[in-house]
Order: C-alpha cells, then structure tokens, then sequence
C-alpha cells in the first residue's frame, strides 16, 4: 500500500491514522481496482468469506449449547433442536452451511482452473487457497463427528484408521489421534476443541490470500495482464460490492431453500442414531463433498498406497502453476485447454458419484479409470497441451482490443458471449 | 446475467440431483398424503393427536421416546392437547425421582416438564424383554430411516405371509418393506385396535398415517415454524434481490460494460 497516497480529511482521522493505518487501508480496500469485466464466476470469492463468517457465527452459539461428552453430545444436539430457541435454525444453517460453503469453494476452485488463476503472478493466492481447502476438509470432517451418531462415529474411525497404513508408526499415530485404543471421548473432545480453532486458522489464511490478491490485482476472463487504474477497472466499491452482494442474495435463497425445507437432504439418515461401537452401518459415507476422494482412496487396492494416492490427489494441485507450462491464462484463448477442462470436470463427477456407491464391481473399474485419468490430466496432459497448443490470439486490453491494428477484434468481440 | 443464470441453474441441478439421487432408494414405498410437505405444510392436528394415542396405548409399551417431553403436547405447531389435558396426561405416569431427604428414591406423578417415561430402565432390560432386539428409541426415528415417514407408514403395513422357502427364526418376521425383509417386531396393529376419542374409524392404513405424523412431529417439532419462516425469509430474499438488481443496474451504467 506505499503507492498509497491517502490523506484523511479530518483532523482527528489524520491523528489516528499517522498512527495506525487502519483509514488507509479502508481507503485501499474501496478503491482497489478491479477489472471490469469480472463475470458472476468471480462472485464467489465474496461468498465463501459469508460462508466463513455465518459457520463461525452459528458455531459460536451452537458450541453455547453444545456438550462435548461421549454420553451427552447426541442429546445436547437434541436439546438445540428442542429447546434452544431458534437453536433448530442455528443448527441447520450450520450443518446446511458447510455444504454450501463447499459447493462455493467447488466453483472458485474451477473458476480459477477455467481461467488459469493460479498462473504467475498468483502462486502464492493459489498455494494459500489450497491450505485454506485442506483445513476445511479438517474442519467439515471433524464436525460432522461433533454429533455423536452412527455415522460420525463410523466415519471417525474410518478416516482416523488411514494413518494406521504409515509404515512402522502407523498404528502408535492412530492411538495417539484417538487418545486411547478406539474413538471414544476423548477423540470427541479433541475434536472439538480443533473444530473450533480451525475455522480462525482460515480466517487468518483467507486474510493473506486476499493481501496476496490485491498485489498483482484479480485476473479476469480474458486473461490479460492490465493496467490499473485505468479504463479496464472500477474501483471495488461500488461497483463490485453491489455485483457481489447481488450474487450473494442469489445464492442465500438457495441456501435458505435447503435450511427451510429439506434440512436433512444433504446428510445421512444414519447420523440420527446414536453412536454404537457395536453396531457396524451397512455402508459408510462421507459428506458429498469429500466423496470425489473417498473414491480415489478406495479405487487403490493397497491402503497405503491408497492414502497416498488421495492426499496427491489435493497436493498435486499446490504445483499447478508450474504443471500447466501455457503463457496463456484465460481458457478462453486455449481451445484444447477448454475441452480437457470440461472433460476434467465430468472426471472429478463421476468420481463423486462412484465414491458413493459400494466399491465393488462396475463402480470400482469406473472409480479406478476415472482416477488414473484425475492424475493424468494434471502430469501428463498439462504440461504438454501447454507446450504444444496453438492458442489463439489474446487481445491487449479489456476495452480497447484493436490497439496497433492487431486482428484480435473479433475475437475479443466474440469472447464477449462467453461473460 | 446471462452468465449468472447459467450459473444459477447448476445450482438448482446439483440440488436436483441430490435430492433425487438421495431418494433413489429401490423399494416403492405405500404413498399417502401428508399435511406437512410442500412449502406451507403444517400437522393435521387431529392426526397428531390420534397418533399420540396410538403411541401410548400401542408403541409406548417398548418404545421409548426419551427427548419429547408431556410440556411438548400442549406447544403450539404441536398436537395443541390444552395445558389441562397436557397435564392429566404427564399426571396419569409414575415418574422415579429422588434422592429426597433422607436419601431415598421415591415415584411421583408426572409433571409437564418430564421427559415421556421410558418402558425400560435401559437398554439391556429393553433386550432382555424383547429376545434380544432393542426397540429403537422413537423421538427421532423418522429422521433416522432412509426412507422417513414413507418407510414408516409402509412399514407398519407390510407384514406379509413370507413367500415359499423363506426360512424365518423364531421372533422373526416378515416385513416387505423391511431392510432383509425380517425384523423382530411382529405386526402390532389391527383393525380397531384402539378406539379413537374422536370417532374416527381406526383402521390399520389410518393408525398407521397417525402414529406415523405423530413421529414426524417429535422428530421435527418446530417444523410448522421452520415453514413459515422460510416462506417469509425466501420472499424477503428475492424482493432484496430484485431491488439489488435494479440498484446494481443504475450503478454499473455509469461504466459502458454490462452486468
């Protein structure tokens, strides 16, 4: 911010800011310019930090109410259903929240691989964001397990049993995880207690990822670096304030549909049981979001290997930016890029589906097929279609793509649907 | 805008696609109409009371139902029983507290603010009287079954002769509509089997509708609230969205790039 020259007009503002720069900043953040043909893709940035917020918001109240006990977390549940008032809402915004936040952090994810968001100069945006998604696995998975039903449990000791395939320490790691010799209170307790700190954890990660952002600016659909400010941008607020809160209030009728009228769709009828360590389900799920690598994990017939095989499948994603060896970001402009996106895209689905079904048969060569091409299109395809490629021509400017006669006119004409 | 409601429609397909996917259980379950579904369902409030009955006098007797308490009967979105008859109906339960003054436990009549008396003192007694099977606490059962209130109402309808060569154990029975199609609970109701106080024909398909919304309410018992809320909070939504829209539009006119 030192290219900042931000003076306060009152007095007692330029007293408080000579001191602490906080008006600056403020400055900073509704001037910041943006390119202004950003499309409803780049929306969701505004409404994964709503997502946030209304999961630490709810959570707060709920860990109110909430008893972190073996013996009492599934009737304190109850009790907020009950009796809190409200808590029925609370709870629901929360559980439905984490899906949504999902399904958000889904399409920005997509958004900035259609756009190639992650090339230089963002890596470090990038690389950020994937810390942020890894801790909201931790967080969503930790607590689903808060509940206390049978599919918290069973899912508890699935996942907390994976560390058990490390060589030599594995199985001192799961006790250790556990705090004893099966998931029982205290895995619950030390559940809680990180499912509470994580969420603050993001907080201060999505804080630098949007410092990082606002070093080099956004990116944009066409791709193209641009100077700002200039006749390519508008300043935050109010033009992408008012596009982002519009896209916002699109996306809480959804929300709301899912709080308000099928509450329950989105998780499993099981986790209404009360944990029993006696009683195994006939098939344990994860939450939807985390089905694409459950799948990965179960196409490997070896468990280590499986293991690894789905932690790659989310690191893999950290060295993006030097796979994908194209100059070009926007896949606008990548003809191939594009089909291999969408075909990417259909890849990470069927996963999902599969990893919803018994892994068995049919479902289990899907899986294994599906995941072979996951890993393919990232180490194989990426590196060469950037190599190989011909792109087509990229315009100079946002609005001016005609500057020094380039024949890009149409083509920045044409690409104008594509908003 | 064109974008955007590309956008909007993936939503509303991945939400379709749950649900159906959700709901793509095998088994046809027995349809019925219920009151509570669709935007501004409520409870059929005499349904409720009638299904109570059919719960104490028939279900109550193996069931628990340890989270609804008798001060749940007289709430509102509920069966409505009047606060007087909310009490006789805690009163007419012997309710185990204690330790008094002088350390000893002792049974009272029950009060509003009790949790509905269990038939067992815990599980294992549960087991024991019942060969083995724990009859699965009721409070909220509808929501703990993949096919709900459906899988419920059918259930309680689908006993059936087994079909040849269908080896039952002793205590097992055949349900069609059951996971396996053998479950431990034989079938509970008949034709008549309670008479309701308000004339109703008590018929095994109407206890079955009954005692079923009855569930539906203890395991949902602000669902008549949620749905009024949500009517009210998704028709504010989209006048805000609409009013947005517009304000979004004046704004961005004063650059020459569409939104």
């Amino acid at each position: 911010m030192s290219d900042h020259d931000y003076t306060p007009k009152s007095k007692a503002g330029k007293w408080f800011n000579d001191r602490l720069p906080l008006l600056t900043l403020a400055n900073h953040l509704t001037d910041y310019p943006t390119p202004k043909n950003l499309n409803y893709w780049w929306t969701f940035g505004g409404i994964l930090t709503f997502c946030l917020i209304t999961q630490i918001v709810t959570g707060l109240t709920l860990a109110m109410h909430y008893i972190a006990h073996a013996d009492m977390a599934f009737e304190s549940v109850e009790h907020i259903m009950r009796d809190v008032n409200y808590g029925w809402l609370i709870r629901y915004i929360h559980a439905n929240g984490a899906s949504m936040f999902f399904l958000a952090v889904y399409i920005h994810i997509f958004r900035s691989l259609f756009y190639g968001s992650y090339k230089a100069p963002r890596e470090i945006i990038w690389i950020i964001g994937i810390i942020i998604y890894l801790l909201m696995m931790a967080a969503a998975f930790m607590g689903y397990v808060l509940p206390w039903g049978q599919m918290s449990f069973w899912g508890a000791t699935v996942i907390t049993n994976l560390f058990s395939a490390i060589p030599l320490v594995g199985e001192g790691i799961v006790t250790w995880l556990w705090g004893g010799y099966s998931v029982d209170n205290p895995t619950l307790t030390r559940f809680f207690t990180l499912h509470y700190l994580i969420p603050f954890l993001i907080l201060g990660l999505v804080v630098l990822h949007i410092w990082a952002l606002h070093v080099p600016g956004n990116n944009n659909p066409i791709g193209i670096d641009i100077k700002k400010p200039s006749k390519d941008t508008v300043p935050f607020h109010p033009y992408i304030v008012i596009k982002d809160g519009f896209a916002l209030l699109m996306f809480m009728i959804v929300f709301a549909f899912f709080v308000f009228y099928t509450p329950n769709i989105l998780g499993h009828a099981d986790n209404y049981i009360e944990a029993d360590p006696l009683v195994t389900p006939a098939h344990i799920v994860p939450e939807w979001y985390l089905l694409p690598f459950y799948a990965i994990l179960r196409s490997v017939p070896d468990k280590l290997l499986g293991v690894v095989a789905m932690l790659s499948a989310i690191l893999i994603l950290a060295a993006l930016p030097w796979l994908d060896t194209s100059k070009i970001r926007s896949a606008v402009f990548r003809p191939l890029y594009k089909q291999f996106y969408w075909i990417l895209v259909a890849d990470v689905l069927i996963l999902g589906y599969v990893g919803a079904m018994p892994a068995e048969g049919l479902y289990l060569l899907i899986a294994r097929v599906a995941t072979a091409y996951y890993f393919l299109h990232f180490l194989v395809v990426l590196p060469v279609l950037g190599l190989k490629e011909k792109t087509l021509p990229v315009p100079l400017s946002i609005t001016e793509p005609v500057l020094g006669g380039s024949p890009n006119l149409a083509t920045a004409r044409n690409k104008e649907s594509l908003k | 805008m064109k974008n955007l409601f590309k956008i909007f429609s993936l939503v509303i397909l991945f939400t379709g696609s749950c649900l159906t996917s959700y709901s793509a259980e095998k088994v046809e379950y027995l349809k019925t109409d219920w009151s509570f579904k669709g935007l501004f369902g409520k409870f059929d409030r005499g349904a409720l009371q009638r299904g109570y009955q059919v719960y104490t006098e028939v279900c109550s007797s193996c069931h628990s139902m340890k989270y609804v308490s008798y001060r749940n009967l007289a709430e509102k979105g509920g069966p409505e029983f009047t606060e007087a008859q909310a009490k006789a109906i805690a009163a007419s339960f012997e309710v185990k507290d204690g330790p008094n003054a002088d350390g000893e436990m002792f049974t009272r009549p029950g009060k509003l603010s009790d949790k509905f008396v269990m038939p067992y003192e815990n599980v294992k007694a549960a087991q024991a009287a019942n060969g083995g099977a724990y009859p699965p606490d009721m409070s909220v059962l509808v929501k703990a079954r993949g096919g709900g209130v459906d899988y419920i109402y059918s259930l309680l309808q689908g006993y059936e002769d087994p079909p040849a060569g269908f080896i039952l154990d002793d205590g097992v029975y055949y349900n069609k509509f059951m996971y396996g199609n053998k479950i431990k609970m034989s079938n509970q109701l008949s034709d008549g089997l309670v008479e309701y106080a308000d004339g109703t024909n008590a018929t095994v398909e109407q206890m079955s509708k009954d005692v079923t919304t009855f569930l539906m309410w203890t395991a949902e018992p602000h669902l008549e609230a949620r749905h009024q809320m949500g009517f009210k909070a998704i028709v504010y939504l989209i006048i805000l969205t609409i009013l947005v829209y517009f304000s979004m539009k004046r704004i961005w006119s004063r650059v020459e790039t569409k939104v």
